[in-house]
């Protein structure tokens, strides 16, 4: 339990007091009001670091004020890529003098000329004060390819102050992750799936149709290296299944001519075939049958059936950093008798939307939790209190830490679980959680869950 | 080129240092800052995050906000957070965004105060300086404001710090402890120079071993209420140059004196003792100092600086040791170097450090390039881990990691150097 920092001030919540909403009275798609922000300790979730180190080969260079260099270069260091990584500080005579662009250009410059081995790729991060002094980009950049022809140049952006309007940051990420493929011929037998952080799983939906039809499946996950990665041009169909990669799907679709798919990430039976029907149109494969979809429905619901058997009443609580549709799982767990209580979530992701509505009416006491607002800073403290010695499952590490249980998943972003696959994996998963501790906090408080894979 | 790294880390920057200072006060600190500064504050800079429920905050500032100048949404988020969560004082800290739009910290610190009735500061941190600039910032803050005159405060009751069991039992073991009628304050302690792997508690056993008596920490292990009786010591001691900004208004405030230097050594310490009992009294029978810089009482170091060679023939130039990193703890390290090993030791600070603190063999090093060549001809390097890609192969490493340089990464190799430096000397001698 977290230590009071003064005892004299009165300044714990009770549970009470700890803010949520009941779903039948949240707004879509923002339940509350924004304010200052508190970071929970769970720290799973990849951040531009991690997604930038997907490009194998590639240089990351961010060039920003020491205070926003410190995490993304400890990302660096911690997940032991610092040789692919540098830093260029923006100093307050920077701001001054107008030299913002001379700074980019040189600092770039001087490190590519110290660097070992010249990287086939530079991954060059821009922050908030290029955007905001009006730093002219297309020369940077435009100087920078004439200086060193034989490196592929792309922009990155660091400035979360954008968050609120337009692209997010993590959208943006994804889709300069791809902008470096050069253009090449299409092969009619190639697919890439883009835009996830985390390997596919073998046994998901998608995997298990892309590899029934014989296509050649690229993944920036498994390229080795540069080359490698620059073969996933020659896709015809590129199938995203994040939300946040459809822009840069559509991107890619356009400057290189294949077709983007957006996979919906869902937990809803219907909407899993009708998603799945859409990708074998694109794919000119057969869709799949009605008794292969009989079958995959039955298979969900056995486990469904031996999952609730074996935790019971057991609360559950749910969090975003899971998966895409935290109140689709809360909808298909809730009508499975389930005793889902919580969904951490500080806004409602618009493909949840019919989820949050069907919960509006089916299940109006499903409480929805924020993560960032002040008062969470003491919402363990006060969940402790309040559970005594009661059992939490938690699916997702937010709604773990802010439980402070030891029965949770540890998974991120999905974990490159989609379709039919998604509710089993899922359903096994909060078996293995309820059976099996874990080491709550030394697990949650590890950057970039599985980013190993950026490793080569 | 200057501001470039290819390959070593960052220093903590002086916005985390507010926090870092200020954490364990029972204030609410809020980050003016769209988003990024609070997960790198609680993951890399703040061990304590886990463990104590200290509430610091970002603004989440927008774009919107920030060109049109929405100074109000801060304001009333500030306000409407403390409603509810009552905190002692009320802190926002700057990073490069309000820098760039001028935002009024003192003005908005002010509205904030006179709204919600609770003490309030603005610091005005760019994000581009480093922890130590904050945190010396922010502890200066402290001091002008909370620290109260011991005239109007004399009251009952122990002036000490509450020991713990831990404490008491170790003071009650310490025969030899003979008290001086003195007592201090230890000021500039934060997780970023000392982790918590419990130096804060050892600098205060030596202290009391040496027959001082401790009123405060600045800032772990003492309350708001015990750093506000700060003034009734006689003398503070700078651990870290965190610490100096407190040390100029509590010198301008009261006259309080100050010592300059970190007790890890076998020899140091006991002559950094001696020279502030002696000192103190020195002051007391003077009526205290004329200027700021007259009540500093520093020990004497860089014992090679008249030309004289160390062990093997070793000088500044060649042979010798580089120490990099904040500028105190590092000056006394030399300093414990050279008195014990022999060997001339020279300073690399890469953080901002009091002028005239370091010795003319001594640098200061921001940046990669600066730092690489002061390293030719050095026999031994002592640094974060993360330095060691860019010292040269002909240095031997000795590895001494600190949180304000490589966060979490190396915590619990972070040696507790009042408890024990023998470990790290015998790598030397």
């Amino acid at each position: 339990m977290l230590k009071k920092v003064n005892e004299k001030q009165n300044i714990r919540l009770s549970a009470d007091e700890i803010p949520h909403v009941r779903i039948a009275d949240a707004n879509f798609p923002a339940p509350f009001r924004s304010g200052l922000e508190y970071s929970s300790p769970a720290r799973g979730t990849w951040n531009i670091v991690h997604t930038g180190m997907l490009i194998p080969e590639a240089h990351e260079i961010f060039v920003c004020a020491a205070g926003c260099l410190r995490g993304v270069v400890l990302t660096a260091a911690e997940m032991g890529t610092t040789d692919r990584f540098s830093t260029v500080a923006v100093r307050e005579n920077n701001l001054l003098d107008g030299d913002m662009e001379d700074l980019v250009i040189e600092g770039v410059t001087d490190i590519i000329n110290k660097l070992p081995k010249r990287p086939p790729a530079v991954l060059v991060y821009t922050s908030c004060v290029h955007h905001f002094t009006g730093v002219d980009l297309d020369m940077i950049y435009a100087t920078l390819r004439s200086r060193f022809p034989d490196i592929d140049f792309t922009d990155c952006y660091m400035n979360p102050i954008m968050r609120k309007s337009g692209l997010t940051p993590d959208q943006l990420m994804r889709s300069r992750l791809y902008m470096l493929l050069h253009e090449r011929e299409i092969d009619p037998q190639a697919v890439a799936i883009i835009g996830n952080d985390l390997p596919t799983d073998e046994d998901s939906d998608l995997m298990k149709i892309l590899k029934g039809a014989g296509l050649k499946i690229h993944e920036i996950t498994s390229c080795k290296n540069y080359e490698e990665y620059q073969q996933m041009a020659e896709s015809r169909v590129y199938v995203s299944y994040n939300p946040d990669a459809a822009p840069g799907g559509d991107m890619l679709s356009e400057r290189l001519g294949g077709t983007h798919y957006a996979l919906k990430f869902s937990f809803d039976y219907d909407e899993i075939d009708e998603t799945f029907a859409g990708l074998a149109e694109v794919l000119g494969t057969a869709p799949r049958s009605s008794e292969e979809i009989s079958a995959l429905r039955a298979e969900c619901e056995k486990e469904l059936e031996e999952t609730k058997k074996l935790i019971g009443e057991t609360p559950v609580s749910i969090d975003y950093t899971y998966c895409p549709r935290p109140l689709g799982l809360a909808k298909l767990l809730l009508d499975h008798g389930f005793n889902v209580t919580k969904v951490y979530a500080d806004g409602i992701p618009g493909g949840d939307k019919a989820a949050f509505e069907s919960l509006q009416k089916e299940h109006p006491d499903l409480m929805i939790y924020p993560t960032v607002h002040p008062g969470m800073r003491f919402a363990r403290t006060a969940n402790v209190e309040e559970q005594g010695e009661v059992k939490v499952l938690a699916i997702g590490q937010k709604a773990a830490a802010f439980e402070e249980t030891d029965h949770f998943i540890n998974v991120v972003e999905g974990g490159g679980m989609n379709g039919y696959e998604a509710v089993m994996r899922t359903c096994r998963l909060m078996r293995e959680a309820f059976l099996e501790k874990k080491e709550m906090r030394e697990l949650v408080q590890v950057k970039g869950l599985g980013c190993e894979v950026c490793i080569r | 080129m200057k501001q470039t790294a290819r390959i070593i880390s960052t220093y903590s920057a002086d916005v985390m240092g507010v926090c870092s200072a200020l954490f364990e006060l029972g204030g609410m600190t809020v980050m003016h800052d769209a988003s990024g500064c609070n997960s790198t504050y609680t993951t890399h800079d703040e061990p304590r995050w886990y463990d104590m429920d200290s509430m610091v905050y970002i603004s989440g500032i927008s774009e919107m906000e920030a060109i049109m100048g929405d100074d109000e949404k801060l304001i009333s988020d500030i306000v409407d957070a403390a409603a509810v969560l009552k905190p002692a004082f009320i802190a926002i800290a700057g990073t490069p965004i309000p820098t760039m739009t001028g935002f009024d910290f003192e003005a908005v610190a002010a509205v904030i105060e006179q709204r919600s009735g609770i003490p309030s500061f603005g610091f005005p941190t760019t994000g581009m300086n480093t922890y130590i600039h904050g945190a010396s910032m922010a502890f200066a803050g402290i001091a002008e404001r909370f620290v109260d005159d011991p005239e109007d405060s004399k009251s009952g009751g122990s002036n000490t710090l509450n020991m713990s069991a831990r404490k008491l039992a170790s003071v009650l073991d310490s025969c030899c402890m003979r008290p001086n009628g003195i007592k201090v304050n230890v000021l500039g302690l934060t997780p970023l120079d000392f982790s918590v792997n419990g130096t804060d508690d050892s600098i205060v056993q030596w202290l009391e071993r040496e027959g001082f008596e401790v009123v405060s920490k600045w800032a772990m292990g003492s309350s708001l209420d015990e750093i506000r009786r700060s003034a009734e010591a006689d003398v503070n001691l700078v651990v870290s140059a965190a610490g100096y900004g407190a040390a100029k208004v509590l010198y301008e405030r009261f006259g309080m004196p100050y010592a300059i230097g970190f007790p890890a050594g076998n020899e140091l310490p006991g002559l950094l003792a001696d020279r502030i009992i002696l000192s103190v009294k020195q002051f007391k029978e003077q009526g205290g100092a004329d200027s700021f810089e007259a009540a500093e009482i520093s020990v004497d170091s860089g014992v090679f600086l008249d030309g004289s060679e160390g062990k093997g023939g070793s000088t500044y130039e060649k042979g010798f040791a580089a120490v990099i990193g904040e500028g105190i703890t590092s000056l006394s390290l030399a300093g414990t170097i050279e008195l014990e090993c022999g060997i001339p030791a020279k300073v690399l600070c890469a953080t901002e450090c009091p002028e005239d603190i370091l010795r003319e063999c001594d640098r200061m090093t921001p940046d990669e390039d600066d730092i690489i060549p002061e390293l030719e001809g050095a026999a031994f390097v002592i640094a974060d881990p993360l330095y060691k890609p860019i010292v040269p192969e002909s240095a031997k490493f000795i590895s001494l990691p600190s949180e304000a340089f490589s966060g979490r990464i190396y915590r619990d190799e972070i040696p507790d150097l009042v408890e024990d430096i023998n470990e790290l000397l015998i790598k030397i001698k």
